[in-house]
């Protein structure tokens, strides 16, 4: 039964480390193969989170109802939800992409932070449209009767994991077509990639919306997985921060590196918590959280200064006739 | 509404003491500065260090100034919170920025490591401090009728006074001196500057310097206003970027029509919107400036 437990608790751990994997994916796609400066990760996440939440969860009821407000509830089934998800993620990238990437890399930045900032702000203080700082509790979970409820993490780790190795293989696929070669041709010289007849705008667009469905994937898979969100887990730590260390240890440009990224920042970032709670003094048990903070924003640090390039380093693509 | 206008004078104020060094720091060092509201951060907190730590340790005695919340104690401790975070973002440019610089790094893994720089110092201070609110002194703080039907309290008009005075020192400073003068040169075209022997490693040292003082005063003015607490800074880091955009970046003056601008309109946004909006409305300002003058309304540097 003790081994049963360890597995259960690995597999806990590797969802949660999968899921991660998927938005250190997405933003290899604008990082690491177009060089889009986005920070607002948290943006992304938070909308996938927030609509698959309320596509797959009904209008609450009875007595239910006097303390749950939500604007929609369709009660639809989890695939729903997660396409839906990225669907509308995606469109939330158009509406970003506009205005801010004919300008200079740095005011998308700005842009997306702003957007993230925003967004939880507006579910925080609009209660009517998924019940405020409360959050959505309760939500559905994919195949939950097919094996008994303690062994729930395997079911949804097969799950995780099947989104993971298709998102893995199709941006495999893409980022070794000419149309990969032409986004990173635009994060090498943008005006060399116009001047070769690339219509740069439309590549961008095209690489922060797959981006970002893919975030917002991760996002639903999120929300499924922990069945309670609240706008206060969309921070510009947790949501965007985390997972720019990802790639970066991991090897931006390099999706090996990003899922590598993923399962090593996120055992950190476990394993300084278990660390730290037995650690130091129950008084202290308020600050513990950003003692592992401090320890995320140094190693960010520590590799810019040492190996800014990643673990792994970007992969080199080479034509298959050369 | 025009008391508003005057909360929103106070607010447009503090952001200008720190979009002047954003701007200047855009320009000069040439990223964004995601670590900038938290400087602020940390110079509110460093005169909460002084003033209610340090000098009572010492048995200094504070006696409050007329009618304004604080006493002496806090004129003193201007001085050291500010120099301080000054040289701490110097610091930080040494240890870290400029080693980065020298690596070939793009700017833009710059910028990444001052979002790193933010999240490292707000996780220091949430240890040091912890997570409470803390006020430089406690007490009510009376309203004084001005004409107009303007309403503020001595602080505030002691909030704009200083931001003021210290924007126009700078102003002088920029203008006159040689320094100044070799900073806006390096602002213009850091290739130019460098071939007419300014020293520019020594020059960004004093930007940062700069531009680190500048933003330590207002958060100190921000917790006079308000309470120091550890998110302070952060809250205002889109609200600063929407004032050195608006400002045109590298544009000292301009960082300081824009801190106004984003100031009055975020407090006047009050009357119809939640006040949690105003950084949401700072955002939204930034974004009607990029899409109609994406150089700013005076034009870049």
């Amino acid at each position: 039964m003790e081994i049963i437990r360890i597995l259960h608790f690995l597999a806990g751990f590797a969802v949660m480390a999968s899921i991660y994997a998927i938005f250190a994916l997405g933003l290899n796609v604008h990082w690491g193969y177009t060089g889009l400066f986005n920070i607002g990760i948290a943006g992304f996440f938070a909308v996938g989170a927030y609509v698959s939440a309320l596509v797959t969860s009904p209008l609450p009821t009875g007595v239910r109802a006097d303390y749950v407000q939500q604007a929609i509830g369709l009660n639809l089934p989890f695939p729903v939800g997660v396409i839906a998800a990225g669907l509308i993620s995606g469109l939330l990238a158009i509406v970003i992409g506009i205005p801010t990437l004919r300008l200079r890399e740095d005011y998308l930045a700005i842009a997306t932070i702003g957007i993230a900032e925003t967004i939880r702000r507006v579910f925080n203080n609009e209660r009517w449209l998924a019940n405020g700082p409360q959050g959505m509790v309760g939500l559905a979970q994919p195949l939950a009767d097919l094996l008994p409820r303690r062994y729930y993490n395997f079911v949804y780790l097969a799950i995780v994991l099947a989104v993971l190795v298709v998102v893995y293989m199709a941006l495999e696929r893409g980022i070794r077509s000419p149309w990969g070669r032409v986004l990173r041709a635009i994060r090498e010289d943008e005006v060399v990639a116009e001047a070769a007849g690339k219509d740069v705008f439309r590549f961008k667009m095209q690489s922060l919306v797959l981006g970002a469905v893919i975030m917002g994937l991760g996002g639903a898979l999120y929300a499924h997985s922990v069945r309670a969100i609240q706008p206060s887990v969309f921070t510009p730590l947790f949501g965007t921060f985390i997972i720019w260390v990802m790639l970066i240890l991991g090897g931006s440009g390099n999706n090996k590196g990003a899922v590598a990224g993923a399962f090593i920042v996120w055992g950190i970032w476990s394993g300084t918590g278990y660390f730290i709670d037995r650690v130091i003094p129950v008084a202290w048990a308020a600050r513990a959280p950003f003692i592992r903070l401090l320890v995320i924003g140094l190693l960010l640090v520590g590799i810019l200064l040492t190996r800014p390039q990643g673990i792994l380093g970007e992969e080199k693509q080479v034509s298959r006739m050369m | 509404m025009v008391e508003l206008v005057g909360y929103g004078l106070v607010l447009g104020s503090i952001l200008t003491l720190g979009a002047v060094g954003l701007t200047l720091i855009y320009g000069i060092v040439r990223f964004a500065n995601f670590g900038h509201g938290d400087l602020m951060t940390l110079g509110a907190y460093l005169a909460l260090l002084l003033t209610v730590r340090i000098f009572p340790a010492l048995g200094v005695l504070d006696r409050r100034l007329g009618s304004l919340s604080f006493g002496w104690v806090m004129l003193v401790s201007f001085v050291p919170a500010t120099l301080v975070t000054g040289l701490v973002a110097a610091g930080t440019d040494r240890l870290i920025y400029r080693r980065m610089r020298r690596l070939g790094v793009s700017p833009v893994m710059l910028a990444m490591a001052s979002l790193a720089m933010a999240f490292i110092l707000r996780s220091l201070i949430y240890i040091l401090w912890g997570p409470d609110f803390h006020f430089y002194t406690p007490g009510l703080r009376p309203m004084l009728m001005l004409p107009l039907g303007l309403k503020l309290r001595p602080d505030q008009i002691f909030i704009i006074v200083t931001s003021w005075v210290l924007v126009i020192a700078l102003y002088v400073f920029l203008q006159r001196t040689k320094m100044g003068k070799a900073l806006r040169a390096m602002a213009d075209n850091p290739d130019l500057a460098r071939i007419t022997g300014i020293p520019t490693e020594q020059m960004t040292t004093w930007t940062w310097i700069i531009g680190g003082g500048m933003a330590a005063a207002g958060g100190i003015l921000l917790g006079i206003d308000s309470q120091v607490r550890p998110e302070m800074g952060w809250i205002l880091l889109l609200p600063l970027f929407a004032a050195v955009i608006l400002g045109g970046i590298g544009n000292a003056y301009g960082a300081l029509v824009g801190g106004l601008v984003i100031g009055v309109v975020q407090q006047v946004s009050t009357q119809w919107l939640m006040p949690a909006y105003k950084p949401a409305v700072a955002f939204a300002v930034l974004i009607l400036i990029l899409l109609f003058r994406p150089r700013g309304i005076f034009g870049g540097s």
